[in-house]
């Protein structure tokens, strides 16, 4: 299709600063949970809940550096339709293992 | 070498099926005869089963939508005719076995082949002219969608013919719909119907949204968008969410049948209710996939006759965004007797009640609308005002059922089935119906007949009560659905009055088919020129009726919510441009045709284990996406001088006019 059919909006696809600084933080937020898992810094609950926040972390690195999600005027559905996404994944996801769940507890 | 398929599976004993089969064939040789007789085989060919424009796509998803009313009509007053035979221990004419497949094609076809494909084909009309686009973002998608519909809407037809359809009801839950209860060929009919035609939907909601997101008219921003485009677009955003889980839930039962899987079995692991959990995941959005866009019809219908803007567009818009959401925290409420706990049943009956807040939102909007207006007493007006009480009663009886313990005593019975007849007759149907009365004229270029729409709708409307209403009643009184012969005296006079009912929507729809052929025979009385029949407020009248096939001569600039009613106040509407510059159109295509076809081979072949006809069928559907893929002649330019002649044309016709 062409430019007299569409109104096209380029999409933001970042730059090599950008991406360095996004691999970046993956490696430090990688490396940091790894060294407290080896080298047994912290007690093991502890433990569990910092990786869990690191892993996070992580994520949303990821979808600003790599996948470019952000609240720019261009970028604004991309990241309103991910939140939609995951809200009803989450929600379809979550609310099925508990319908099942509580079935399966009562009936089996 | 053909799998299951024997001449047994041709239904000769069954008088009824041939006497149908009869007058279907002797309907389609009337229609081959007629196109060959009049030479419009080409026509037909060129002009409508290979476009790509939406407009056309949409009128055929329309025309396939009322055929498939009239057979899943033919079901309803077959059920309601029996079920009053049957009673006081009578047999009725319809043995359980064929009356089981009738009830189960009732509800597939209504909601899947009835209700998508209209409100499918009016979006199809409506959506890109009020963005002020030329066409959807993906127009062959478009063709290949409404393909891949029909190759469903064939094998539900031919499963008439052919063998049989399930008898599990419209839900198909295993067990029963398992390969050990259900071995023969009914079910797999319904899954390959189901499955091609979904596939189809979830490529329309796509388009579409890439459509409203991408392709709207200069200057209009997202808050300007007509109300009914918002609605289509909150209806897709519900499609392209909840369709797959159906497309998956469905792979699942494919796979337990053909492969020996136990997803849903009782025995090897498998549980049933994981069925049910995703089916009504998918099911309950699916009902306000078609109930959004009819909401969005009243809108545009009573802002336009009364001559007004609408009363809180933009909570009219936060309500249908707070619906989409909602909808999906709701399904539960369709299985409450299934055994989860007290808690979880809670907290979806109290989601399923916060969902009447919105929607009552929006019916004050529509009242509020209509205080002070001049409202014109037209055919889609009183489908509006009759939706509004009907669905009012419908929305009530929902929040009835809503509460855990009230379902545990009517679920199942004909309370229910009165309740969701309720809101997706009074709700989806009388918005679609509405719709076409109202998009007629900008589809075909002349209005629809009022006398006989105003007929069609009281006729329509006193027969849904004196339908339904027994059926609450018969409900109270512990008479469950799906019931084939009956022995309660008190249930008597209900089922004859609810069969009475049916015989007067039955008028309704005679009086629609009579309203369509006295407007075709005097169409030249009710030509419509200007293109603006009823003093609209949206972009779809700003242009000639029918449009031409680019829509839009120059894309109109938006500064207003009701932008066409903008451009009239400040005396810019009809504006002949300085010069006209070539469109980009895309071309006609076969692809979508092939592809429909080769699905429909498919699945036949799959439904009847011939294997290899299955191959080809699937050979063919990639070969043909191929060639199309690989096929770099898909567009052209309409030059000016054609633009030129056509748009000098439609101003003399106002002028005229």
């Amino acid at each position: 299709m062409s430019e007299s059919l569409h109104t096209e909006h380029a999409a933001s696809h970042g730059s090599v600063k950008s991406y360095m600084i996004g691999f970046l933080l993956s490696v430090v937020l990688t490396v940091i949970p790894f060294w407290l898992v080896m080298a047994h810094v912290l007690p093991k609950g502890l433990t569990l809940v910092t990786i869990f926040l690191f892993a996070i972390v992580q994520v949303l690195v990821h979808l600003k550096y790599f996948l470019h999600l952000d609240f720019s005027t261009d970028g604004r559905w991309n990241t309103l339709s991910f939140i939609f996404t995951m809200l009803v994944i989450v929600m379809l996801v979550g609310l099925s293992i508990w319908i099942i769940f509580s079935a399966n507890a009562l009936m089996m | 070498m053909f799998g299951k398929l024997t001449l047994d599976a041709i239904p000769f004993h069954e008088p009824i099926l041939l006497f149908t089969f009869a007058a279907v064939a002797l309907g389609g040789l009337v229609v081959v005869a007629g196109l060959t007789y009049f030479r419009k085989w080409g026509y037909l060919w060129t002009e409508w089963l290979t476009s790509v424009d939406h407009k056309k796509i949409g009128v055929m998803y329309i025309t396939v939508a009322i055929v498939m009313l009239l057979r899943g009509f033919a079901d309803a007053i077959m059920m309601r005719s029996q079920q009053a035979l049957a009673t006081g221990g009578a047999a009725g004419y319809l043995p359980p076995e064929h009356y089981d497949q009738i009830f189960t094609a009732h509800g597939t076809i209504m909601i899947i082949f009835m209700a998508m494909p209209f409100m499918i084909g009016l979006m199809n009309i409506a959506v890109p002219l009020q963005i002020g686009a030329r066409d959807v973002a993906f127009p062959f998608l478009n063709s290949l969608s409404f393909w891949l519909f029909v190759s469903g809407v064939i094998l539900i037809n031919l499963s008439l013919f052919v063998g049989e359809f399930g008898r599990t009801g419209w839900v198909a839950y295993p067990p029963l719909s398992g390969i050990a209860y259900s071995p023969g060929v009914g079910v797999d009919y319904y899954i390959w119907a189901l499955q091609l035609s979904g596939i189809g939907t979830t490529l329309t909601g796509i388009n579409f949204l890439v459509t409203v997101f991408k392709m709207r008219a200069p200057g209009m921003k997202l808050m300007q968008m007509p109300i009914f485009t918002w609605t289509c677009t909150f209806a897709n955003i519900l499609i392209a969410a909840s369709f797959p889980i159906l497309t998956a839930a469905l792979g699942l039962l494919t796979l337990d049948r053909y492969l020996d899987f136990h997803f849903f079995t009782n025995e090897a692991g498998g549980n049933a209710m994981m069925y049910i959990n995703l089916f009504w995941a998918w099911g309950h959005p699916e009902v306000y996939i078609l109930v959004l866009p009819a909401f969005g019809v009243f809108s545009e219908v009573i802002s336009t006759f009364t001559g007004k803007r609408l009363f809180g567009y933009a909570a009219m818009v936060w309500a249908s965004a707070a619906i989409t959401v909602l909808g999906f925290v709701v399904w539960l409420h369709h299985f409450f007797t299934m055994g989860s706990g007290a808690n979880v049943n809670a907290f979806f009956g109290i989601a399923t009640m916060i969902i009447s807040i919105p929607t009552g939102v929006k019916l004050f909007n529509w009242l509020f609308t209509m205080y002070r207006g001049r409202l014109r007493f037209t055919t889609p007006v009183l489908w509006t005002i009759g939706f509004m009480v009907t669905f009012s009663i419908g929305g009530m009886t929902g929040v009835l059922l809503a509460v855990p313990g009230a379902d545990f005593v009517l679920h199942n019975s004909l309370f229910l089935i009165a309740h969701f007849h309720n809101t997706i007759i009074g709700g989806a149907v009388f918005g679609y119906l509405a719709g076409f009365v109202f998009w007629f004229p900008k589809a075909f270029g002349f209005t629809l007949n009022e006398k006989w729409g105003k007929a069609a709708f009281w006729f329509w409307c006193s027969g849904f009560y004196v339908a339904f209403m027994p059926l609450y009643v018969l409900g109270f009184m512990g008479m469950t659905r799906r019931l084939n012969h009956t022995d309660n005296p008190e249930w008597t006079p209900w089922l004859y009055v609810a069969f009475v009912g049916a015989v007067l929507i039955l008028c309704g729809i005679l009086c629609q088919l009579i309203q369509l052929y006295v407007s075709i025979r005097d169409r030249k009385q009710n030509l419509d020129l200007t293109g603006d029949p009823w003093n609209g407020h949206t972009l779809e009248w700003s242009t000639s009726s029918p449009p031409p096939f680019y829509n839009f001569a120059q894309l109109p600039t938006v500064h207003d919510i009701d932008s066409f009613t903008d451009m009239k106040e400040k005396g810019i509407a009809y504006q002949r441009p300085e010069k006209y510059t070539a469109i980009h159109m895309p071309k006609n295509t076969s692809a979508g045709v092939f592809m429909g076809g080769f699905a429909t081979v498919m699945g036949f072949a799959l439904i009847w284990h011939i294997w290899w006809l299955a191959a080809v069928g699937l050979l063919g559907l990639f070969a043909s996406l191929l060639s199309r893929a690989f096929d770099n002649d898909v567009d052209y330019y309409v030059q000016p001088d054609e633009i030129e002649r056509i748009e000098t044309a439609h101003l003399a016709h106002i002028k005229q006019a």
